[in-house]
Parts: C-alpha cells; sequence; structure tokens
C-alpha cells in the first residue's frame, strides 16, 4: 500500500514539530525554515519595531497634552492653530521612514517571485476539501487529506497535539533542495500556507500560482487552508515532512517501484 | 443668493414609502423567480409579485414626477432649488460612468491579461498547462474549455450595422443640440421637431441592435455563454441598451410635457436633464464602438 | 467661525411634525430621516453584534460546540454585510442628516423626498439581506467579498437575494451621498466657504463623492456574479476565458475607498469634538482638508493590497505595496493634528472626549497594524490570517463606531434637548474600551501565530487566546446594551440642556435652542 510505505519511509526521519509552532501562548510569526521566511521575519521585525517606536511617542505625546493640560487644573488654552513647519516635517519624516520600510521589501519581494532554476516541482491543487500534490518530476501524485477524529471535533475524545493539523499522506519534500510549487485549485479559491515557509499562496481554479521553497531543516511543518473555500475550510491541513535528500531518494523508489 | 423666499421643503410625500414597498416586492419576485427557474420550481407566484412590483414602481414614478412637476408650474422652486437639481442629475450621471467604468474596466483585464495567461503568454502564462491547446486571441472564438463553453461561430463586425447604429447616435445628439438652440430661442417647433426626431433615431437605434442580437444568436451562436466574448459583449452593449430605453423613455416624457408647453427660454431643467443624460449614453456608446467592436 | 443667530427670527409659517405612523412614513424633515437611519442602525448594529457573539461563542474553545461550520460561516458573512451596510454607513448618513444642514446653516437637505426613499431602499435592502438566514440553503456564506466560484457555481440559493439586496442598498446609499453634496454644495449659508465649512462637512463631501464612484463598481461586480450564476456567463470562470481574480479585483476596487467612506466621516466628528473639549481650535485645519481629499484620491490606487497573495505580477505588487505605504503619511499628518489640538489646550473629559481620545490612541494601533500589512512580502504571512481581523477591527470599533459613540454623545443634547448621565456615559466609555482591546488585541497574537480567519475550529495552540478574546468580545457586546440605557434615560428623564451645552463648541448648530426645532434656518444666517 502506497500509504503505509508514506508513512514508513517519511516517519523514519521525521522530527517532532518544533516546540515554537505549537505553543499554547505563541504570539508572533515562525522565523522558519526557509531563507526566504528567515528574511521575512527580520522584515517583519523591523517593521514591527519602527511601528512599536511611533506608537510609544504618540501615546507619550497623547498622555503628556491629556495630563499637563487638565481644564481641571486650571489649563488656559493657547490659540495657535497652525505652523507650516511643523506639518512639513510630519510629512517628510515618516515619508522617509516608509523608505526605509520599502527597501528591504522590494527586495524579498524580488527574491520571491524568482522561481527560475528550481530543481524539483511540485504541482499542489485545492479541493473542497483537501489537496493533490503531483510530483512533477517523478511518476507520483496522491491527494492528502485531514485525519482528525470526527470524536475529537465533536469533544467526545480528547485533543491531540496535532488536532486540526494532521493528514493521512503528508507532503514529503527534500531539503537543500529548491522546489518550485505551483499551486491551482480544482473547484473554488483556496490558500497553501506553511508558516513555517514564510508565504501562502491562492491557488485560483483554472491558473496556476508559482512560488517556491528551499528547506534548510528537515522537520514537520503544518500548514493550513487560508481562504475561505466553504464548510470544510478548517479541514484541509497541510503537513509536509522535509527529509534528507537520501532518505528522500529512497521514498521516491518506494513509492514508484510499488507503483508499477 | 435670494433669501427672501425660503427654500421650498415639501410637507411629506407618500412616494417614498410606496416606491420603498414596490422595490421590495419587485426584487423579492424577481429573486424567487430566478431560484426557482434554476430549481425547476414553478415561478407563477413570484412572477405576479414581481409584476405587482413593478406597477407599484410605475405608479410612484408618474405620481412622484406629477408632484414635483405642479410644484414646479406653481412656481415654488426658486434658483436654488434648480441648482439643487442639477447637483442630483450630474452626480447621478456620474455614478453611472463609475458602472462603464467598472465594465470597461473587465473588459481591458479580460483582454490584455486573463485571456493572454490562459494561453500561456505572460507573467502567468502557467496557466496554459491547464488548458492544453488553447489559444489566446481576441475576439475569442474557441475557449479553454469548449465542451463546457462552445465558442461563437464569428462576432459581430464592427462595420455594418454597429457603424450604421453609430451614425445614428451621434446623429441623435446632433438633433438634440438643434432642438436644445431652438428652445433656448424660443422657437417651439423646431423644438418639439428635432426632439421628435432624436426620440426617433434612438428608437431605430433599438431596433438595429434588436437585430444584430437575433443575428448573433441564430446565426453566429454568439451567445450569453459563449464563453467570455460573448459574456462581456452582451452585458456591455446590453446594459447601454438599457440606458438608451431609459434616456429615451426621459426624452419622449420631456416632448409630451414640450407639447404641453410646459417648458421656457429660460427654465427647462427637466428638459436639460434629459438631454444630459443623452448625451452621456451616446458618449457611452462610441467608446463601445471603440473597444468592444472595432478594436 | 462665529455666526449669528437670527435664524428663527423668521420663523414665519409655523408647522411641526405630523401625528402618529404618517410622520416617520411619508417625513421630508432632515431630522425625522435622521432619527429614523440612527435608531435603525443601531438595531442592526445589535443585529450583527449578536452574530459575533455566535463567532465568539463558538471560538471560546476548540471543537465544534454550539454551531455548525456551515452556519458558522453564514454567520461571519452576515456579521460583515450587517455591520457595514447596515449598521456603520446608514449611522453616518443619519448623522449627515441631522447635523450638516444644522453646520451649513440650510433648512433641509437639498432634495427631501429623495432623502426619505434613500432610507425606506435602506430598510427594503436590509429585509431582504436580513430574510436569508430564513431560506433554504442558508443565508450567504462566502465572506462579505463574496469571491467567485464559492459565490456563484458553489454559493447558495439565497446569494441571488443577496445580490439584489446590495443592489438596493447602493442604490439607497448613493441617492444619500448625492443628497448630501447637493446640500453642501449648493445650500450653505452666505459667508459660508468651502474653506469655512466646519471638518465633519468637509469630510462627507469626501465620502460622498467616495460613494458616488465606487458603488456603482460593486453594482457592477454583483451583477457579474448574478449573470454567471444565471445566465450562464463566463466572467469569473477560467473554463470560458475569465477569471476569478477579475472579480476580486473590481470588488477590491470599490471596497477599498468603502473602508475610507467607513472611517471619513469619523475623522471629521474627531475633528468637532477634540477641539471642542481642548477649548482651542482645531490645529492645521487646511492640511486636515488636504489630508482627508489625499486618503480618498489614494484609496483608489491601492485596492490590489488586499490580493497580494493572488498571484499579482510583481510590477502590480511592487507599485500596490508603495502606494500603500504612502497612505500612512496623510493619515500620520491627521493623527499628529489632534494631538497638537490637544497639546496646550484646556482639555475636560465629558464622554465624547473619552472616545475622541479613545479614537486616536486606539487608531492609531490599527493605523501601524495597517504599515505592517502594506509589507507586501510580510503580508504573505499576515494575509487571510487573526492579523489582519484584529487589524480591521481596530480601525473601524475604535474608528467608525467610537466616532459614532462619540457624536451620539456630543449631539444628544441637541436632538433631545436633554443631557445623559456622565457617569454612566463614562462607564460606557470605560467598558467598551476595555473589552475591546481584551477582544482584539490577543488576535494580533493568534493571528501572526498562524491562525487562519474564518475558521470555525482550529488547532489546541491557539486556544488560550482565543478563550480571552471571547471574554473580551462578550464584555463589549455587553456594555453596548448599556448605551440603549443612557439614551432612553437620557431622552426620558435627562435634565434640561442649554442650547450650547458645551463650552468650548463653535459652530452653527450651537446657535439653535436645545432640542432643535423641527424646523431651522428657514430663513438662512450669515457667517462672518
Amino acid at each position: 500500500m502506497s500509504v503505509q510505505a508514506l508513512r514508513a519511509g517519511a516517519l523514519a526521519t521525521a522530527v517532532t514539530a518544533p516546540s515554537s509552532a505549537l505553543a499554547g501562548w505563541g504570539v508572533n510569526l515562525p522565523e522558519g525554515v526557509t531563507s526566504i521566511s528567515n528574511t521575512i521575519y527580520d522584515i517583519h521585525m523591523w517593521v514591527f519595531w519602527i511601528c512599536v517606536a511611533i506608537g510609544v511617542g504618540v501615546f507619550l505625546a497623547i498622555l503628556w497634552s491629556v495630563l499637563a493640560y487638565r481644564h481641571s487644573k486650571g489649563a488656559k488654552p493657547a490659540h495657535f492653530h497652525e505652523n507650516t513647519t511643523v506639518e512639513l516635517i510630519w510629512t517628510v519624516i515618516p515619508f522617509l521612514i516608509l523608505i526605509m520600510m520599502a527597501i528591504p521589501a522590494t527586495g524579498t519581494l524580488v527574491d520571491m517571485y524568482d522561481t527560475s532554476d528550481a530543481e524539483m516541482e511540485i504541482k499542489v491543487t485545492g479541493y473542497q476539501w483537501r489537496w493533490q500534490y503531483e510530483y512533477m518530476d517523478e511518476d507520483i501524485s496522491f491527494f492528502s487529506s485531514a485525519d482528525t477524529p470526527r470524536d475529537a471535533e465533536r469533544n467526545l475524545i480528547k485533543k491531540t497535539e496535532d488536532y486540526k493539523y494532521s493528514v493521512d499522506n503528508p507532503l514529503v519534500l527534500p531539503v537543500d533542495t529548491k522546489i518550485r510549487f505551483l499551486i491551482t485549485s480544482n473547484d473554488v479559491i483556496h490558500s497553501w500556507w506553511v508558516p513555517e515557509f514564510g508565504w501562502k499562496q491562492d491557488a485560483i481554479p483554472g491558473f496556476i500560482n508559482k512560488n517556491w521553497a528551499k528547506i534548510e531543516e528537515p522537520g514537520t511543518y503544518y500548514g493550513l487552508c487560508a481562504e475561505l473555500c466553504g464548510q470544510g475550510h478548517s479541514d484541509m491541513p497541510i503537513e509536509v515532512k522535509a527529509v534528507p535528500k537520501d532518505d528522500y531518494r529512497e521514498w521516491v523508489a518506494e513509492q514508484t517501484g510499488e507503483d508499477g | 443668493m435670494s433669501s427672501n423666499q425660503s427654500y421650498y421643503v415639501p410637507e411629506s410625500s407618500i412616494w417614498p414609502i410606496v416606491g420603498a414597498v414596490g422595490m421590495l416586492l419587485t426584487f423579492f419576485g424577481l429573486s424567487t423567480v430566478l431560484v426557482n427557474q434554476s430549481n425547476g420550481d414553478p415561478t407563477t407566484t413570484a412572477w405576479v409579485v414581481f409584476t405587482v412590483g413593478a406597477l407599484v414602481l410605475v405608479y410612484m414614478i408618474t405620481g412622484w414626477l406629477r408632484d414635483v412637476i405642479r410644484e414646479s408650474r406653481a412656481g415654488l422652486y426658486d434658483a436654488q432649488m434648480d441648482r439643487s437639481f442639477r447637483q442630483g442629475m450630474s452626480w447621478f450621471i456620474f455614478s453611472e460612468v463609475a458602472f462603464f467604468a467598472a465594465l470597461f474596466g473587465s473588459l481591458f483585464y479580460i483582454r490584455f491579461f486573463a485571456v493572454p495567461w490562459l494561453g500561456g503568454e505572460g507573467a502567468k502564462g502557467t496557466a496554459n498547462m491547464l488548458w492544453e491547446g488553447f489559444q489566446a486571441q481576441w475576439p475569442l472564438l474557441n475557449n479553454p474549455d469548449n465542451s463546457q463553453f462552445a465558442g461563437p461561430d464569428a462576432v459581430i463586425g464592427p462595420w455594418g450595422l454597429p457603424l450604421l447604429n453609430t451614425l445614428i447616435l451621434v446623429t441623435s445628439s446632433i438633433t438634440l443640440t438643434l432642438s436644445h438652440k431652438a428652445l433656448k430661442y424660443d422657437k417651439r417647433k423646431p423644438t418639439i421637431y428635432w426632439l421628435a426626431a432624436t426620440v426617433a433615431l434612438g428608437a431605430i437605434f433599438l431596433f438595429f441592435q434588436i437585430e444584430e442580437y437575433i443575428e448573433a444568436y441564430s446565426h453566429l451562436h454568439l451567445t450569453l455563454d459563449s464563453g467570455i466574448y460573448g459574456s462581456i459583449f452582451f452585458l456591455m452593449t446590453g446594459f447601454h441598451g438599457l440606458h438608451v430605453l431609459l434616456g429615451g423613455i426621459i426624452l419622449f416624457v420631456v416632448l409630451m410635457r414640450l407639447i404641453k408647453g410646459h417648458f421656457s427660454a429660460h427654465d427647462h431643467f427637466g428638459y436639460e436633464a434629459g438631454a444630459w443624460y443623452w448625451h452621456f449614453v451616446d458618449v457611452v456608446w462610441i467608446m463601445l464602438f471603440v473597444f468592444v467592436y472595432v478594436i | 467661525m462665529s455666526a449669528v443667530a437670527d435664524a428663527h427670527a423668521a420663523d414665519h409659517h409655523d408647522h411641526g411634525p405630523a401625528k402618529g405612523i404618517g410622520r416617520w412614513l411619508f417625513t421630508t424633515n432632515h431630522k425625522d430621516i435622521g432619527t429614523m437611519y440612527l435608531v435603525f442602525s443601531f438595531a442592526m448594529f445589535l443585529a450583527g453584534g449578536a452574530m459575533a457573539m455566535i463567532i465568539r461563542a463558538e471560538l471560546f474553545q476548540p471543537g465544534l460546540q454550539m454551531v455548525e461550520p456551515a452556519f458558522f460561516n453564514q454567520m461571519t458573512t452576515m456579521h460583515g454585510l450587517v455591520m457595514i451596510f447596515g449598521a456603520v454607513m446608514p449611522a453616518f448618513v443619519g448623522l449627515a442628516n441631522w447635523m450638516i444642514p444644522l453646520m451649513v446653516g440650510a433648512p433641509d437637505m437639498a432634495l427631501p423626498r429623495m432623502n426619505n426613499w434613500s432610507f425606506w431602499l435602506l430598510v427594503t435592502g436590509s429585509l431582504i439581506l436580513m430574510s436569508t438566514l430564513f431560506m433554504d440553503g442558508g443565508a450567504p456564506n462566502f465572506g462579505w467579498t463574496a469571491y467567485a466560484p464559492l459565490s456563484t457555481t458553489y454559493g447558495p440559493d439565497s446569494t441571488t437575494f443577496f445580490i439584489f439586496s446590495v443592489h438596493i442598498l447602493g442604490i439607497s446609499s448613493i441617492m444619500g451621498a448625492i443628497n448630501v453634496i447637493a446640500t453642501i454644495i449648493n445650500m450653505r449659508a452666505p459667508g459660508m466657504t468651502l474653506m469655512k465649512m466646519p471638518m465633519f462637512v468637509w469630510t462627507w463631501l469626501i465620502t460622498a463623492f467616495l460613494l458616488i464612484a465606487v458603488l456603482p463598481v460593486l453594482a457592477g461586480a454583483v451583477t457579474m456574479l448574478l449573470m454567471d450564476i444565471h445566465f450562464g456567463t463566463a466572467f469569473f470562470d477560467a473554463a470560458g476565458g475569465g477569471d476569478p481574480v477579475l472579480y476580486q479585483h473590481i470588488f477590491w476596487f470599490f471596497g477599498h475607498p468603502e473602508v475610507y467612506i467607513l472611517i471619513l466621516p469619523a475623522f471629521g466628528i474627531i475633528s468637532q469634538i477634540i477641539p471642542t473639549f481642548s477649548r482651542k481650535p482645531l490645529f492645521g485645519y487646511t492640511s486636515m482638508v488636504y489630508a482627508t481629499a489625499a486618503i480618498a484620491i489614494l484609496s483608489f490606487l491601492v485596492w490590489s493590497h488586499h490580493m497580494f497573495t493572488v498571484g499579482l505580477p510583481l510590477p502590480g505588487e511592487l507599485f500596490f505595496m508603495y502606494a500603500t505605504m504612502i497612505i500612512a503619511v496623510p493619515t500620520g499628518v491627521k493623527i499628529f493634528n489632534w494631538i497638537t489640538t490637544m497639546f496646550r489646550g484646556s482639555i475636560s473629559f465629558e464622554t465624547p472626549m473619552l472616545f475622541a481620545i479613545g479614537f486616536v490612541v486606539l487608531f492609531t494601533v490599527g493605523g501601524l497594524s495597517g504599515v505592517m500589512l502594506a509589507i507586501a512580502p510580510a503580508d504573505f504571512q499576515y494575509h487571510d490570517t487573526y492579523f489582519v481581523v484584529a487589524h480591521f477591527h481596530y480601525v473601524l470599533i475604535p474608528g467608525a463606531i467610537y466616532g459614532i459613540f462619540a457624536s451620539v454623545y456630543y449631539w444628544l443634547p441637541k436632538w433631545s434637548g436633554r443631557m445623559y448621565s456622565e457617569a454612566l456615559g463614562k462607564a460606557h466609555f470605560w467598558l467598551s474600551f476595555i473589552g475591546l482591546n481584551i477582544a482584539f488585541f490577543p488576535m494580533h497574537f493568534l493571528g501572526l501565530a498562524g491562525m487562519p480567519r474564518r475558521y470555525a475550529d482550529y488547532p489546541i495552540q491557539f486556544a488560550n487566546f482565543n478563550q480571552v478574546s471571547t471574554i473580551g468580545a462578550f464584555l463589549f457586546g455587553a456594555s453596548q446594551l448599556l448605551l440603549v440605557f443612557i439614551v432612553y434615560k437620557a431622552v426620558k428623564s435627562g435634565p434640561k440642556a442649554d442650547a450650547k451645552p458645551w463650552d468650548g463648541a463653535e459652530g452653527l448648530e450651537w446657535t439653535v435652542p436645545s432640542p432643535a426645532p423641527y424646523h431651522t434656518f428657514e430663513q438662512p444666517p450669515r457667517v462672518d
């Protein structure tokens, strides 16, 4: 059975999910396991701290104004109501700050769009409500569906750590390989998202979107469908098993060998 | 600003609430008709509701207009009120411009992005691997999936009826301007004759447009469901046709009022509103002719 | 700006409101219509709020407890539609109806009969929309954005009703907007030049322009949905040469200006209230006007930032990223101007001012998360997660809703002639403020940690913050019932209000008595 083999091959090298991904009080993006996801994380933190600095400045200004100029403390209002210089300053400075954000963002975006020189290609097709994976360079193709027990959803049995994440057939990928994803859909719009890879990409029926990942660490990476696709929207998770290249070749051999 | 005479505010009016009830019946009926039709359920009751609603709307419009005309004839409206009406009509036409802009935007997107991408060209040409053998062309005769959407045999060429219709509409704008000029010089008869000619030209335009649709459906297999070209062609020309119909009705009402002697050389907002609308419809047609038929 | 209160000297034909239900059905009076808009929008606010409570109750724990995912999706869809088209937009139209004629010194709206029709079409459209909840197959369940083909090939029967209700609500709003523009351009009192208009009037002028420009675009988008459903067209179907993404482009060309339609009038309200309670003129009036106009113009150029992950070609992605980031500049100008207005003022903290300060603080939070979302590469992570949900609730609740609350407290004395209870008003503010932050701040964390939006059930790692969020949401929701009580109590038995109950207030609306007589400014006042 292909499913059994797939599991055996993948589980042999599977690393348990990174604890950060399953923390109950997670507050931030994962740094991820691709160069793109690392860069996105850095931009995110860069922009975030700029925003925090601006926010703190604004809040302090508000706090100062409302505390220092209270009517109840007998404050007498001034009468000024315009000043071109300060207005110019607070138009130009934000503009310069935005440029500081835009420069790294532009470079990253260009990198994300560069899907050339991929070493392998995976076609991902969204269905209501499961994913199909086709290995374009091999003769491998299978569906991947959620295997969350219905009883767990109905609160009849205890929910496990991978509740709503685990699937029957995970996508098995090699590490250190530039993989191009061709993403499409067979019915409505879905969105294929693995946070550890740094991106989500919409699956549009009749069209193909491209993106890429070069996974740097072996492990199990979870993701979810990110575009409302009907009542099973939360029932089409993604499970990726990233394995060393040798194990991947072994796994491919097993798959194609058994299939014919 | 004349501030001695107060701005006229009608005491109360039944027409808005009648209009709201009419809209409720019309659109609830229409929705039910459409849904029942696609489910294969009977539609008779829904048609009745729809028809009653439409009649209520007609009743509302005629009653409302009668009130406005009566108030206008009674001299209740001052120059400021006239400007309010002008503002109202101008912004209404602006909203129509926005509506057609959305349709033109869709046309350009389909032509210059979606269809080429599906045919394998441009930034998202990879899509072509889902539609083997599909080639981008415009007008689109072979659809990506011809079993689902059978493409048309041919499309309407620009240099027959469409050209004739263009000439007719442009002429109608000229006759309308002549009529307006005559009205400004208080020449009653030429005003009426030129306006009647305008309405007649509008009717001829609609007649040819229907002729063209019949040709498209019966001979060219160019239909609403023959793929994107048919979809956008009928959507745009169809909505334009509806606007010609509406503009024609407005001008016809104006013509009737002219015959009753309602407008004067310096006070004829109703006439001008209709004229603005007609010119707008004319400009839209010229854009349609260029972008839908010719290019 | 000061005005001479000679408006009432010439109240020659003395006519009050008609008696009975006919007063409300047939009225042409801007104050009656404004009241109807406000009451109706508040009823819709409670209905939409009830839906939000259902959503939050289901999300209290992972697993399916209260409702099925199919119904959950109907709730998210209807919550969005009801709040946008039923609550916020009509509330602003109600405020415009009540206040714009009073603020520009006009006897009524420019086209009073059409004004009444706008209101009753709002009721008509809302009735059709709400009726979908009781239909076979349920209400629309594809999100308020109604992306094809989920809304076409895969949509429920009620989609058709939804489409026509959007048409009717659109017609209602366009007519309302035309009325506002005509009133502002044509009905101002002599001497009130454009650059002397109160900021609320300015922001509404620009909002009305946006409404007329983009609601027809929405009408076009949903008409194409209708054609795809019933007439076999292929607009959003690649098999016939169309493109599902085309729908998103048209929708968001409407949708982004729509977001500013929901916020600009609130900007105007805040620009009225902060000077009043700071007892100091608005800082940078001229730049406020220009900033508002700049935001409106930019809003036509940024729509695809809602679509960074649909696979836009790279040049498009870059253009929309830069254009979106630029919006932060005029928005920042407004925030800085409000703060500078307070700076060196003489500030008191009546309820309207509390909501206004809350607005500035929390809108800044939402604005800054907006800057983060504008960064396209990072948006590949943020998009369609709870981070986005947190962002737009932080701009829409402190923005639109707080703006509306602030104006209700600010102008209630003028409308009813009575004061509300300041203690209760303050309680309402603090409960709302705390509830909102408990409900929505954790959503930032949920989104960043990986929770997509519109999920009825979710992995257990998100359980903790969802629980916190639900508690906050119920606190926020419950505290809105307090507003009903406050307004009821004030109107019934509040102390009598002066013509100008706020000592720092400026403007024509304070020159007429409280409550404002049924007819005001039948002879226009002169503005110096």
